[in-house]
Formats: C-alpha cells, sequence, structure tokens
C-alpha cells in the first residue's frame, strides 16, 4: 500500500509552483465558456506563450466556473504578489493581444476588461464555489493547496465521529436539494441506525430545468465533494457510496470517476484513509433522463439497476434504503458545504445567512436578467439584490414580471414580493419553494399562462405513472391549460384546475406529483387576470 | 486470471473481435460486463454502454444483455422504456437537439422546435423519413446563460434563433432537403 499524500507537503510544493512565473493566465474551462470558445481560446494562449518563448514568464491554468457565464469565455491576469484583471469574451486573437500586453508592456487591454468591483461580483460570498476560477480541477494538487483535504485530515486524526456531527448540527446546515431538512438530523439517523453495512448517496441528478448549481460543482470542485462524502461517511459510520449523476452531465461523470481514482491513489478514499481506521469506497452511478429519479425513493431503485419510481415512505432510506439498508441521500451542494464547515467551525457557518436558514446559497440566474450566470450569495439576500443589482437588472428597457424558483415543483414570485429574503420559509410562504437553485427571470412580455403550461407539460411528462393523482391529474390539468391558453377557456375550467391543483398535491405518492401544482397555483394566486383575459367569452343560458 | 477464464462462458479461447454473433461491437459491451462483473444492478450503465456502441437499442441486444446479466427480458425492457435516454430507432445522419428549459423556453425554444420540424417535415423526438436527420428536445442541458441553446451534431450553439438554426440544419442537408 503506498504512503498516503502529504498535504502540507504538496501544498508548499505548490506555493513553489504558483510562484514559479511572474505571471499566471487563469481560464475558465467551464462548460459555458467552452460552448463560447474557451476550448480555442486557451489554446490560442498557450502556443502564443511557446510561440513568444515566455514559458519561464508565464503559465497558463485552466479553471472551473468564474460565474458570469454570459460574458465568457473568461480569462484572469494575475501577477506575482501583485495586481489581478479579468476579461471577458476573449477569443483567440483577444487573448493573445492581453497575453502581450500583459507581459510585454505591463498593461492591461482595457476594452475587454471587466471591472470585478461591479456588484455581480462584489455582492457575492462565496462558500462552496470558492475554488470556482481559481483551481485546476483536473489536478488533487491544486485542490489541496487551496485547503482541500485538510478537513477530512482534521476528523479523521482529531475528532470523533460524533464531533463532527455535533459541528454540522451547530451550523445550522439544511438540504440545498429543495426541502431544507436539516442535515445533521439526517445524518444523526443513519448514525443511530443498526447494523454494519451502511450507504451514503450523493443525489447529483439535477433534474429542475434550469439548475446547474450541481453539475459546476461536480465538475468543477469534484475533490470537494469526495471530501463532504467522507466526512459524511466517517460521521455515521458508513463505508460505501454512490454518487448519482445525470447521463446528461457526461463531463461531470468523467471528471468524478478521475478524481475517485486519484483520491484513491493518495490513499484520501480506499482502504485505511490517511492511515487511519477508516475505509470508504465510492462509485459513480449514472441515471439515463428520468426526473422523478431526483426523490429519493426512486434515486435508490434506478441506483439498484431498476426503474426508477418512488415508493412509500416511512420507511424511510435512513432505516431501509439500498439493497434494504441504512441509506442516505445528500444533495451535492449540501455535501459541497461539509468540508468548509469542519475548517472553519459551525458557529462560523452559523454567522451566515439567517437564523433560521444559515449559510450561503448557490443560484443559477438565467433568463431575462442582464447577466446571467451562476452566483453565491448568503441565504436571506433580498430577492430585488439578486435580480438589480447582482443581476443588472431586466434588459432592453423591459419591466421586470416575475422570478421563477424550484423549476417545475417551484413558483412564480411577483414583482410586488421582491423585497423578499430568499431563505426556505420566506420563499414557502409565497407558495414557491428554494428548489435547487435555479432561479429564472421573467420579462414583462412573458405570459404566466403559458409558464404554467409549460411545467405541467414537464410533470404530464416525467410523472412515472405509479400513483393515479399524478398519472391522471397532470395530463388533465395540462389539457385544461391547453384549453385556457388557446383561448377557449370558461370560469368552470379555471374552477377545476384550482380543484385538480389541491387533489393532486394531497393525494400524490411522491415529491413530484404532490409539488406538480405549484406553478399553476402560484401563477393563479399572482396573475389571475391574465388568466381571466384568456376566457372565451361565455354565452349566458337561459 | 488467463484470458480464456475472463472469456464469456461458452466462448472459449476465442480472438479479441472475432465475437460469437458475428458483431463485433459486442466485444465492447462484453468488456463492460466483465468489468462490472456481471452484477445485476449495472443494467443502465450496460444500457448506456450499449447504445453508445449501437446508436440505439435493438430487441437483440435487450436480449443480450438480458442474458448476460441473468435477467428476465421483460425487466430489461422496462428498465429500458422506462428511461428518456435510450432509444429504440436507429439515429438519423444528422442529430438536431434544442434545449427546452426554462431559460431557453422563455427566449423562444419552442418557435425553434415548430420552424425546424415544419421545415424538414419531422416532427419533435422523431427521424426524418430519408433517414437524414433526427429532431430531439432535452430537458435542460445546463447551458442557461447560453439560452436559447440547439446542439447540432454534437456542437453546442448559443442565442439561437428559428432562423439560424433551420439554415444550419439546411446547410448540413445539402440542396436535397
Amino acid at each position: 500500500m503506498a504512503a498516503p499524500i502529504d498535504l502540507h507537503e504538496v501544498t508548499e510544493r505548490e506555493r513553489e509552483e504558483r510562484f514559479r512565473t511572474r505571471w499566471r493566465v487563469k481560464a475558465c474551462a467551464s462548460t459555458a465558456c467552452q460552448s463560447a470558445g474557451a476550448g480555442q481560446t486557451i489554446k490560442a494562449i498557450e502556443d502564443a506563450v511557446e510561440a513568444e518563448d515566455m514559458m519561464l514568464e508565464v503559465q497558463v491554468i485552466p479553471t472551473g466556473c468564474m460565474g458570469l457565464c454570459s460574458a465568457g469565455p473568461l480569462v484572469r491576469v494575475l501577477r506575482r504578489g501583485g495586481d489581478k484583471a479579468m476579461y471577458q469574451k476573449v477569443t483567440p486573437e483577444t487573448g493573445i493581444k492581453i497575453l502581450k500586453s500583459h507581459v510585454l508592456d505591463e498593461e492591461t487591454l482595457p476594452e475587454h476588461e471587466i471591472d470585478t468591483e461591479i456588484p455581480f461580483f462584489s455582492s457575492q460570498e462565496r462558500v462552496v464555489l470558492a475554488n470556482g476560477g481559481v483551481i485546476n480541477p483536473d489536478r488533487i494538487e491544486s485542490y489541496v493547496a487551496h485547503g482541500g483535504y485538510l478537513a477530512l485530515e482534521k476528523a479523521l486524526k482529531t475528532m470523533k465521529p460524533k464531533h463532527v456531527l455535533e459541528e454540522i448540527r451547530t451550523s445550522g446546515l439544511r438540504g440545498r436539494g429543495g426541502a431544507g431538512y436539516p442535515t445533521a438530523s439526517k445524518w444523526s439517523l443513519l448514525a443511530a441506525a443498526p447494523g454494519e453495512t451502511k450507504y451514503i448517496v450523493a443525489n447529483g441528478d439535477e433534474g429542475d430545468p434550469g439548475a446547474y448549481m450541481d453539475r459546476t460543482i461536480m465538475e468543477d470542485d469534484p475533490h470537494r465533494l469526495l471530501e463532504g462524502i467522507a466526512l459524511a461517511a466517517y460521521a455515521t459510520g458508513a463505508n460505501q457510496a454512490y454518487i448519482y449523476v445525470r447521463a446528461e452531465y457526461p463531463r461531470a461523470i468523467e471528471r468524478l470517476d478521475r478524481a475517485i481514482r486519484v483520491a484513491r491513489r493518495n490513499r484520501l478514499l480506499g482502504r485505511k484513509i490517511l492511515d487511519t481506521k477508516f475505509d470508504l469506497s465510492v462509485e459513480v452511478r449514472i441515471g439515463a433522463g428520468a426526473f422523478v429519479c431526483g426523490e429519493e425513493t426512486a434515486l435508490l431503485a434506478s441506483i439498484e439497476g431498476r426503474r426508477g419510481i418512488p415508493r412509500l415512505r416511512p420507511p424511510y432510506p435512513t432505516e431501509k434504503g439500498l439493497w434494504g439498508e441504512p441509506t442516505m441521500i445528500n444533495n451535492v451542494e449540501t455535501l459541497a458545504n461539509i468540508a468548509p464547515i469542519i475548517n472553519n467551525g459551525g458557529e462560523w457557518f452559523a454567522s451566515l445567512g439567517t437564523p433560521k436558514s444559515t449559510g450561503t446559497k448557490v443560484f443559477a440566474l438565467a433568463g431575462d436578467i442582464t447577466h446571467t450566470g451562476l452566483i453565491e450569495v448568503p441565504m436571506g439576500t433580498k430577492l430585488r439584490d439578486i435580480v438589480e443589482d447582482i443581476g443588472g437588472g431586466v434588459p432592453d428597457g423591459k419591466g421586470f414580471k416575475a422570478a421563477q424558483t424550484g423549476g417545475p415543483s417551484g413558483g412564480c414570485i411577483p414583482a410586488k414580493f421582491l423585497d423578499t429574503p430568499v431563505d426556505y420559509d420566506s420563499l414557502r410562504e409565497l407558495g414557491s419553494i428554494m428548489g435547487s437553485g435555479g432561479l429564472i427571470i421573467m420579462n414583462e412580455e412573458v405570459r404566466m399562462p403559458d409558464v404554467a403550461k409549460y411545467f405541467m407539460e414537464f410533470s404530464m411528462d416525467e410523472s412515472c405513472g405509479k400513483c393515479t393523482p399524478c398519472r391522471a391529474g397532470t395530463v388533465q390539468m395540462h389539457n385544461l391549460l391547453q384549453r385556457i391558453t388557446d383561448g377557449d377557456g370558461t370560469k368552470q375550467d379555471i374552477r377545476d384546475l384550482e380543484h385538480l391543483c389541491s387533489v393532486v398535491r394531497d393525494a400524490s405518492l411522491c415529491g413530484l406529483g404532490q409539488a406538480a401544482p405549484n406553478p399553476v397555483m402560484s401563477t393563479l394566486q399572482y396573475f389571475r387576470s391574465e388568466y381571466s383575459a384568456l376566457l372565451r367569452e361565455e354565452v349566458a343560458h337561459g | 486470471m488467463s484470458d480464456t477464464m475472463r472469456s464469456v462462458a461458452g466462448a472459449s479461447n476465442r480472438q479479441q473481435g472475432d465475437h460469437p454473433s458475428g458483431d463485433n461491437r459486442f466485444d465492447l459491451v462484453d468488456k463492460h460486463l466483465k468489468r462490472g462483473r456481471y452484477a445485476q444492478d449495472q443494467l443502465i450503465e450496460t444500457l448506456h454502454v450499449a447504445q453508445d456502441v449501437f446508436g440505439f437499442l435493438s430487441e437483440d441486444i435487450l436480449v443480450y444483455v438480458a442474458r448476460a446479466l441473468k435477467l428476465p427480458p421483460s425487466m430489461v425492457y422496462g428498465v429500458a422504456t422506462f428511461y428518456e435516454l435510450f432509444t429504440f430507432d436507429p439515429p438519423g445522419d444528422h442529430s438536431c437537439t434544442v434545449c427546452t428549459g426554462t431559460a431557453c423556453f422563455v427566449k423562444g425554444a419552442d418557435e425553434i422546435v415548430a420552424s425546424v420540424s415544419n421545415t424538414y417535415n419531422v416532427p419533435a423526438g422523431k427521424t426524418a423519413e430519408d433517414n437524414s436527420l433526427t429532431l430531439k428536445t432535452a430537458r435542460c442541458l445546463g447551458s442557461c446563460s447560453l439560452a436559447p441553446v440547439v446542439v447540432f451534431d454534437g456542437d453546442v450553439l448559443s442565442h439561437q434563433t428559428s432562423e439560424s438554426t433551420v439554415s444550419l440544419v439546411g446547410a448540413a442537408l445539402g440542396g436535397d432537403a
């Protein structure tokens, strides 16, 4: 068995490497920037470094997501011990220009520079995404040099499992998958479960359209997720973990597979981790395009290779999960919060956000908004601050109409509630949910009944068919919405729709059906006049 | 372990690339099955590999996987048809996938689907009769900042319009579209 990695030595070596060259060019190689051409840009810069014989002067480092996806490809230039500059929409030609202007002329290139003092950057609080745009996700050394695996070392060598759990309890962390169940409560259920065999599952089945936080974590900071899983396993006594990833995320699957291999080689996973008695094996399991698999019992069925169909709870997975053994399912973002909590203490985490929703939340900001991308803000940040300051408002002089959170399980929040703090409880009061973090902004031209129909079509297609309220109810609600949006609806159709909403919400087996009416109910609540305006003129019956 | 022992039961001592079915692509499926030690919970992964190799899942392939994993064919069929990403028809020469996630929806993805569908006479989710084009929709590709997004033959294209996508597809299909 090889010796485990020496975290401190690696950190020291990386520090030397960092100061080896006067310039470091960090280029975002994340999916959004790749689609905007980052691959060619990075290649062009690397070629230019070689052609201009700057190898001793400059190192080019591909990184994960820098956040402002709408301005990609993004590039940062850092001078040793000094100033930094960030550039947007960097084509291969611009990249070479930026390189030469910094290295040869010691000057920035103002026409492509982004002001990093704008609220998009300055109003964020990055905990989960702290490594985004900083580390090279393909190198474990890069993660280690930024404090990676120190939390695991600290826990394994200086803390008992119950102390790790206690720290999570102090932090007040709640599940980031949507429902907001206290993480420590779930962990203690698994810790208390009898038996030798226990499983941990990281839920990376990010099915909500418009959400890509988990993908970014898995692609851009895979070791952060692995460290979180290892800490969860240590605290609860599990020795086997699965990461369930959507098949739509091939890059995340590849990166995680690789990260697992490298972590095992460095004795951060596998047997006798860091020369302690703790063993943990981690495997990636791939979904195949079923939204319902985000529901925990359906997800377990899918890991077992079966149709992803939910079952009744109880028994909860922490009693009877994978192959009948106690199993705990945590969302990817939840697990990405664990290492910072162990490093900095639960009290530090609890000091962020609000008393009941602690910490930060990552949102995928998209739709009719100036700055689209991935943002992380303290819980309790006002929706207005996210939309107007960080997001830069609705473009083209159009008005804001609604913010959609929680995808097909969430609702639309109108302008009059823009001052609501974004936390689990406030959003629920407004008839929406936090969800996994998709935040879609809609301008005044979007017809809300169309939005409701769009989400109902989604839920209808994704209903697994097991229980009748969801299987038949979503079809009937979709039919009614179709009729209304076609201009053929009647007042009775709206009454029927409302009735069906409550039936499907109350009688469905799992979260998919129970939450499917949310987009309809919230748009009926806040934008009822839009529905009424679409109704057919009714002939008075004598 | 010797090569003979590692090969599939009943096909001892054969050369790589000489599959008894006559189709060597099954070797790749076998390789995956072996690596997963024929565990039944590897079914979904195996179907992914088979679809990657063959482009779609024919009845023969489903039966082959069922026998290899010692699962009833009904279960393999049940799993394969449950999940959206498995397909049972050969794909067309070109593939056009329109993202219909929320951000793309808000920015008009539906119109793109409708225009491509009408112009090239191919229903969404299907392949054109002359097999030239498969038109698909995707739930969300997670590139919401680039909305609306279209993936044409593997290339991710950002900020598409009906016109841009239709002309792109037309160019790829050539004059005979």
